[in-house]
């Protein structure tokens, strides 16, 4: 931001500092993030920067640790990340499902009692995370859920569909809906005027939806630890018991994968938010 | 007269207003039968659930169901002298019925915490019916009397008469650090006990200096955001946005590295300086490490909010304010920052609600003083198994979070909430 030519002294220093807090900010914001990548390729067993690494001496790197992640001995990230993936991938279809429908539902003008079933519909976001998992996992405990993969995709769905409802909900508020009399006018019915119109337009908004719900999904660690048994063991959970038993560097390379699949979802759901802006800039 | 002969008819011969109520009412149900299938589901899942932890929180039948007979003869008595021979007898018939079930250790822990000393004496008690002294021909109050000198202490009466009712709010008043006291008031603990008082006051404490924080750091870079030309503010939105993405446990992960003693924070302190290399401070496991890792996670809710508001404030309106003779700071603070207060308002409601339920980051970073209240609930769940206190003490959080969540609803709209 370039300054007018006109500027008096006080406001250009005071616009400098203005600068300087929001480096500060941005800096306080992404830094942490980039501590895990050179600390993961750390041939050493410590999560310190060793002497070596300091001076970049090349034997001080190594990819001991992402070895470790995948051929290790007793080693659970491989049984953790198959979980994390059947769990979230099915919790992501059943809040796409349920959510869309919702959403659907709940921008009609006809709808009754909005207002409080919108709320109830949010709730899971706001609710804490605590009292969902206790109150999740009674219910499981009771429908012998517990400890199952059904159960947890369940409780997913759960957290997951709020996203949805919001995401499609805002997409939805910019649709046309005279392109769907207009279908229906020429003879289609209902399904099929869904499958052909109506989703094409606000798929944007459906799978951004899904992308929030499969990363709630895949990052959950609290409800999890509730419901979880042995053999149910998702990423998160492997990562919560390591950070708090023993940190071992193992974790980190763990920790640069999720970081490079969380920059590949921000990626699909930026050019996805470009592309819904556009389509709504066309209706208007 | 005129408006039976005027009334309009469709096709079909039914009159318009009829027909177009028909088509309303059928529009409503197909709205709602869309939403049916996930409200259902939310209901049966978590909604219901919910309301059994209250049940579980306030539920005291356990007691009332093993002592039935006690109870019903217990109404007669007025509870001020030792009970009579009848209290007695149906306390003896009650405990014998219970030792042949072999939940006698049950009765004594229960009763235990409604007066301590009851584990021992049950446990005496049933020595002597399981040896068969006790002889039902003559007084058992005697008897009884005989076994233990607390029997014949009315407290240990007027206690066991006190468990009577099938609920209780013992389990709400213990997140108070309170209790019922010999003659059923409400008694504050000793004050170096009162544990729950600090930990929700800290909570508060905690959530309102992070939602500080959050708002100080986060004003700046979401104006710089929104006021930026796009093709800068993109790429600077990349910071906002990955750490959002990230998973909650890698970002507290790079904390517990950064903050350690040996770790990169400590490591810049005693390169400029600011402390010595043998005595470096500690920046984990305790409130330090909670402020700073739950600022930094909580900060891009904080942004995106006030950036969406940011974003439709025109900056003619800035340059109007100058013009007619403010200096930029006046026209900041009279122009630029009343605009901009629903975003302030939304971000803020949202990271204080989210810091006040936290849970995982306090527990890697917090240590013994840097936990939060969710941690307690956690606690009484996984290791006491305290449930019904679990509940009650998530309950009270959940009815704080309510009220926040019933303002910002009104404030901001839960369909206005933005993401991304």
């Amino acid at each position: 931001m370039a300054l007018p030519s006109y500027t008096e002294t006080r406001y250009r220093i005071w616009h400098y500092i203005y600068i300087t807090i929001c480096t500060f900010v941005f800096f306080f914001l992404i830094a942490p993030l980039f501590v895990i990548f050179p600390l993961s390729f750390n041939a050493e067993e410590f999560l310190v920067f060793s002497e070596g690494m300091k001076n970049l001496d090349p034997d001080a790197f190594s990819l001991r640790w992402y070895k470790d992640m995948i051929y290790g001995t007793k080693n659970p990230w491989g049984l953790a990340a198959k979980n994390s993936f059947i769990i979230a991938i099915f919790a992501t279809i059943g809040s796409i499902i349920l959510g869309t429908l919702a959403a659907l539902g709940l921008s009609s003008r006809h709808m009754p009692y909005k207002g409080i079933i919108m709320a109830t519909l949010i709730s899971p976001m706001i609710v804490p995370l605590i009292i969902s998992g206790v109150a999740i996992f009674f219910f499981m405990a009771k429908v012998g859920l517990a400890a199952t993969h059904a159960g947890i995709v369940l409780a997913h769905i759960i957290l997951g569909t709020p996203f949805v409802v919001i995401t499609v909900t805002a997409t939805l508020s910019g649709f046309d809906h005279s392109v769907t009399r207009a279908a229906a006018s020429l003879g289609s019915n209902p399904v099929n005027t869904f499958m052909k119109i109506t989703l094409p337009l606000i798929l944007p908004g459906v799978i951004s939806g899904g992308l929030f719900a499969f990363v709630t999904s895949f990052d959950e660690v609290v409800v999890v630890l509730f419901l979880a048994g042995l053999e149910n063991t998702t990423i998160p959970i492997q990562m919560w018991t390591g950070l708090r038993e023993q940190l071992s560097p193992t974790i980190l390379a763990v920790a640069t994968c999720l970081i490079l699949l969380s920059t590949l979802i921000l990626v699909t759901a930026e050019l996805l938010r470009r592309r819904s802006e556009r389509l709504r800039g066309i209706n208007r | 007269m005129s408006s039976e002969t005027n009334k309009i008819l469709t096709t079909d011969g039914i009159p318009l207003e009829v027909s177009l109520k028909k088509a309303e009412k059928k529009n409503k149900i197909k709205a709602f039968l869309l939403v049916a299938p996930l409200l259902l589901f939310l209901i049966i899942t978590y909604v219901f659930p919910i309301g059994e932890m209250f049940s579980r929180s306030i539920d005291d039948k356990m007691i009332t169901n093993m002592l039935p007979k006690t109870f019903k003869e217990m109404e007669k008595w007025d509870g001020k002298e030792l009970p009579p021979e009848e209290v007695f007898a149906a306390f003896y018939y009650d405990f014998k019925i219970l030792v042949e079930k072999q939940e006698h250790g049950k009765l004594g822990q229960r009763l235990n915490k409604e007066k301590n000393g009851f584990n021992s004496i049950t446990k005496k008690l049933f020595r002597q019916v399981k040896r068969k002294k006790i002889d039902e021909s003559i007084s058992i109050k005697e008897q009884i009397m005989k076994v233990h000198k607390r029997w014949r202490t009315v407290e240990y009466w007027q206690a066991i008469k006190r468990t009577a009712p099938p609920y209780t709010l013992a389990k709400y008043l213990k997140g108070m650090d309170m209790y019922y006291g010999a003659d059923g008031s409400v008694v504050q603990v000793e004050e170096d006990r009162r544990i729950h008082r600090i930990l929700w006051l800290r909570t508060l404490e905690i959530a309102f200096f992070v939602t500080l924080f959050c708002f100080l750091m986060g004003y700046p870079i979401a104006h710089l955001l929104a006021t930026l030309p796009m093709k800068y503010s993109n790429l600077l939105m990349i910071c906002v946005l990955l750490p959002f993405w990230t998973s909650l446990l890698v970002r507290t992960a790079s904390w517990m590295i950064l903050l350690q003693q040996q770790g990169v924070v400590n490591d810049f302190f005693v390169m400029i300086g600011l402390v010595a290399d043998d005595n470096r401070p500690e920046m984990m496991y305790n409130k330090v490490g909670t402020y700073v890792a739950m600022t930094q996670i909580l900060l891009p809710f904080m942004v995106l909010p006030l950036y969406s508001v940011m974003k439709t404030i025109s900056p003619s309106l800035m340059r109007a304010g100058k013009s007619l003779g403010g200096t930029p700071f006046v026209a900041f603070w009279k122009v630029y920052f009343p605009l901009t207060i629903p975003g302030i308002g939304a971000g803020c409601l949202l990271v204080f609600i989210l810091a006040i339920g936290y849970y995982i980051t306090p527990a890697l970073v917090g240590g013994a003083s840097g936990t939060l209240i969710s941690n307690q609930i956690a606690f009484h769940m996984k290791q006491t198994l305290d449930w019904s206190f679990a509940s009650a003490m998530g309950l009270m959080l959940l009815s704080g979070v309510l009220v926040i969540y019933w303002i910002y609803n009104k404030l901001v709209g839960v369909d206005n909430i933005k993401l991304g």
